[in-house]
């Protein structure tokens, strides 16, 4: 009965909301339903609908993949804070860092089976995994295990709060103990399936795996500062101002550890002038005329520079107008570099020396902003979820009990 | 229940609403539910073979006999490119085509003929490489050309990568996909340093006259859409006993192309190794190519 009754009670919390509610939401299903239509055509014709060919073989796809990647693995930085070091404003929110890292991972997943060019074989992965040779199967190993753990974790929160009792912390220091080694996991094992491929250079680099944890720590707390101010403004939720500057004071760090590694690399690279430098000069000034990434990169290395030096300074990044600009521009600066800045240069020149000019067609945009909009709408239905069970508006017991209990405290 | 049957009942559920309703014969389910061929045994493979040749004669109206002859015993092949030679006339290209019933739409080739002007970087750095001349005569003056194919490496990096070990290394040393078990990752095409993996972006399309009706199941039968195929020697045809050459051997106007079996020391590839300058492509990836450059002038 009481399942039923929460279920009713959940039900009408999700289909009850402002305006603005449903018409993003609205929105959010008109571009994931434009998307299903651009997929569909995509299974009908196979991938040449895609602009990847055997020069390129990865695109845009696989490009998203990594980023959110790293947003995943970034909710490591609330957990260390708010379990490790008690730090009680980012302990309030962790919550909801481990709910972004939930929806990223699936997301994540998304964006392989809409790479694949036999989708429906995918089963074949179960029957005779090539473990532990292929960094693809550890690959969905970790990512798998970390949806995982951060569900369990942010179920057994919800259970908790809806039981209106506060959670154990030997059921959750496991989880948390588990998760953080995880996290670096998922994103250096994301880093080395293209670093131990010596095919390419560009790729086969040992500083790949540090440089993608970085600018994990950069992107995904960005986009939570700014989730999360969004998050508080539409509904009740309460984010403490001092954990938003706690983590932009942290993306700074971060940011400074990025650039540094960002400069290691490019000095390796343009000082030693070896043939290997082509995918570089292909990013930075072009190589034989084809100059198609050009704008891309120094977009990012401006972006990412302008951020830092706005994060780093207390008195910007403490004024929302300052943060807010530096969070967009961190999310932008790192999105091209792990994306269009990483796994496209690792194929151009190709392995003979052919330089293909990579740009993602229309469906392969149109499948990847649906598959943002599912994050969104995952991500809102998540909220919309959460917030009432964690305020205590939404739970197990009933009205009665639940007004008792206000009345003990 | 068993793997196989919750498999089976899983994807029933999907499949039913996934798949055009066409081809919801028992066939495609049998397709679907294909074992990887290196997990069949021999009954089995010949079932699929007969299964193959049915669906075969349906699409393309047309006997295909698809053979599925294992290694021969103490084979190991390797391969010679006779650089001194190579006109760069790419007869290579097309005969493989032709042989191997590669998609003319998307059109896919296994070999990449290189050229390059005399006194340009070569070898380590492939960029300064043409691979798209049109030229009115062969060879060019002041140019020589580098034709590339899989290498068929000693230790396979896209063996090594491939998630769901659809492809592999057989016993004669040639590496072969089972197109039916590939799921279009493409991991392989990353961490293939020859660009020797083509993949079927869209529908292999081949005119009906032009198939080549002798295949190999590992070898050049019809491919699938979203799979990955590469050069296999010719599987179909040196595997038979006796063994013939590549269609890319046999073709070679100026016999820049030598094949045999480098087990055998009396063979002509063993006698090239041993007495002419041979090197091997991006040897330093140390992925051991069977495949041995060489000049012979």
């Amino acid at each position: 009965m009481t399942i039923l009754r929460f279920s009713k009670d959940l039900f009408k919390h999700i289909t009850t909301g402002k305006r603005a509610y449903f018409i993003w939401l609205g929105v959010l299903a008109v571009v994931m339903l434009n998307a299903l239509i651009s997929y569909i055509n995509q299974l009908t014709h196979g991938l040449i609908v895609t602009n990847m060919r055997d020069q390129v073989s990865w695109g845009f796809y696989i490009a998203n993949f990594t980023f959110l990647v790293g947003v995943a693995a970034a909710a490591v930085i609330l957990v260390i804070p708010s379990y490790v070091y008690h730090f009680k404003p980012i302990k309030e929110i962790v919550l909801f860092g481990e709910m972004v890292a939930v929806t990223a991972v699936l997301m994540c997943l998304l964006f392989v089976v809409v790479d694949l060019g036999k989708p429906l074989a995918s089963w074949h992965l179960f029957v005779t995994p090539n473990f532990p040779s292929s960094i693809l199967m550890w690959d969905v190993i970790v990512l798998n295990g970390y949806l995982i753990l951060n569900s369990l974790a942010v179920i057994y929160v919800l259970y908790c709060a809806a039981n209106g009792r506060e959670y154990k912390m030997y059921i959750m220091w496991p989880l948390v103990l588990i998760s953080i080694p995880w996290a670096f996991s998922i994103h250096t094992v994301t880093a080395f399936l293209y670093n131990g491929l010596s095919s390419r250079p560009f790729w086969n680099a040992s500083i790949i795996a540090p440089r993608f944890i970085a600018s994990a720590m950069c992107s995904g707390p960005a986009l939570m500062i700014l989730v999360f101010q969004i998050a508080r403004k539409v509904s009740d939720i309460e984010v403490n101002d001092k954990a938003i500057f706690k983590i932009a004071e942290l993306i700074a760090y971060a940011m400074g550890v990025n650039l540094f590694l960002y400069g290691a690399e490019i000095f390796k690279e343009f000082y030693s002038m070896s043939i290997h430098v082509a995918p570089l000069e292909y990013m930075f000034h072009g190589l034989k005329g084809h100059t198609l990434l050009v704008p891309f990169t120094w977009t990012a290395l401006v972006f990412n520079l302008i951020a830092f030096v706005v994060l780093l300074s207390p008195g910007l990044r403490n004024r929302f107008l300052y943060l807010n600009i530096a969070c967009v521009l961190v999310f932008i600066g790192v999105y091209i570099e792990k994306g269009m800045g990483f796994v496209i240069p690792g194929f151009v020149p190709d392995t003979l020396g052919e330089i293909y000019d990579y740009l993602p067609s229309y469906t392969e945009i149109s499948v990847s902003a649906g598959i943002w909009a599912f994050g969104a709408f995952f991500y809102t239905l998540l909220l919309k979820t959460a917030i009432p069970i964690y305020k205590g508006e939404l739970s197990f017991l009933s009205h009665n009990m639940r007004r008792n209990l206000k009345e003990s405290h | 229940m068993n793997r196989r049957g919750f498999l089976k009942s899983a994807a029933l559920g999907v499949g039913g609403i996934l798949l055009p309703a066409k081809d919801s014969d028992a066939s495609v389910w049998e397709a679907f539910f294909q074992k990887h061929f290196r997990e069949m045994n021999d009954k089995e493979k010949k079932d699929v073979v007969a299964r193959l040749e049915i669906e075969y004669m349906q699409k393309y109206k047309k006997r295909i006999t698809v053979k599925s002859t294992p290694a021969l015993p103490n084979v190991l092949y390797g391969y010679g490119l006779d650089l001194s030679r190579c006109i760069g006339c790419r007869r290579c290209v097309y005969a493989c085509v032709t042989e191997n019933n590669q998609s003319r739409k998307p059109q896919i080739h296994y070999i990449t003929v290189l050229q390059f002007k005399q006194g340009e970087k070569w070898v380590s750095d492939l960029e300064e490489a043409k691979k798209y001349y049109n030229a009115e005569e062969v060879p060019e003056a002041g140019h020589f050309y580098m034709p590339v194919q899989c290498q068929q490496c000693e230790r396979p990096p896209c063996v090594k990568v491939c998630p769901t070990q659809a492809t592999w290394k057989e016993p004669d040393g040639i590496v072969v996909v089972d197109y039916n078990w590939c799921i279009g990752c493409r991991y392989c095409m990353a961490a293939c340093p020859y660009g020797a993996r083509k993949f079927n972006w869209g529908e292999p399309e081949i005119p009906l006259d032009e198939i080549n009706t002798e295949t190999h199941y590992l070898g050049n039968r019809p491919r699938l859409r979203g799979a990955v195929e590469k050069c296999t020697f010719c599987v179909q045809r040196v595997r038979e006993n006796p063994g013939r050459y590549p269609a890319c051997v046999e073709i070679c106007p100026v016999g820049a192309r030598k094949f045999g079996n480098l087990l055998d020391p009396n063979s002509e590839i063993r006698t090239l190794i041993e007495t002419k300058r041979v090197f091997r492509l991006k040897e330093e990836l140390n992925t051991q190519p069977k495949f041995y450059y060489f000049f012979s002038l």
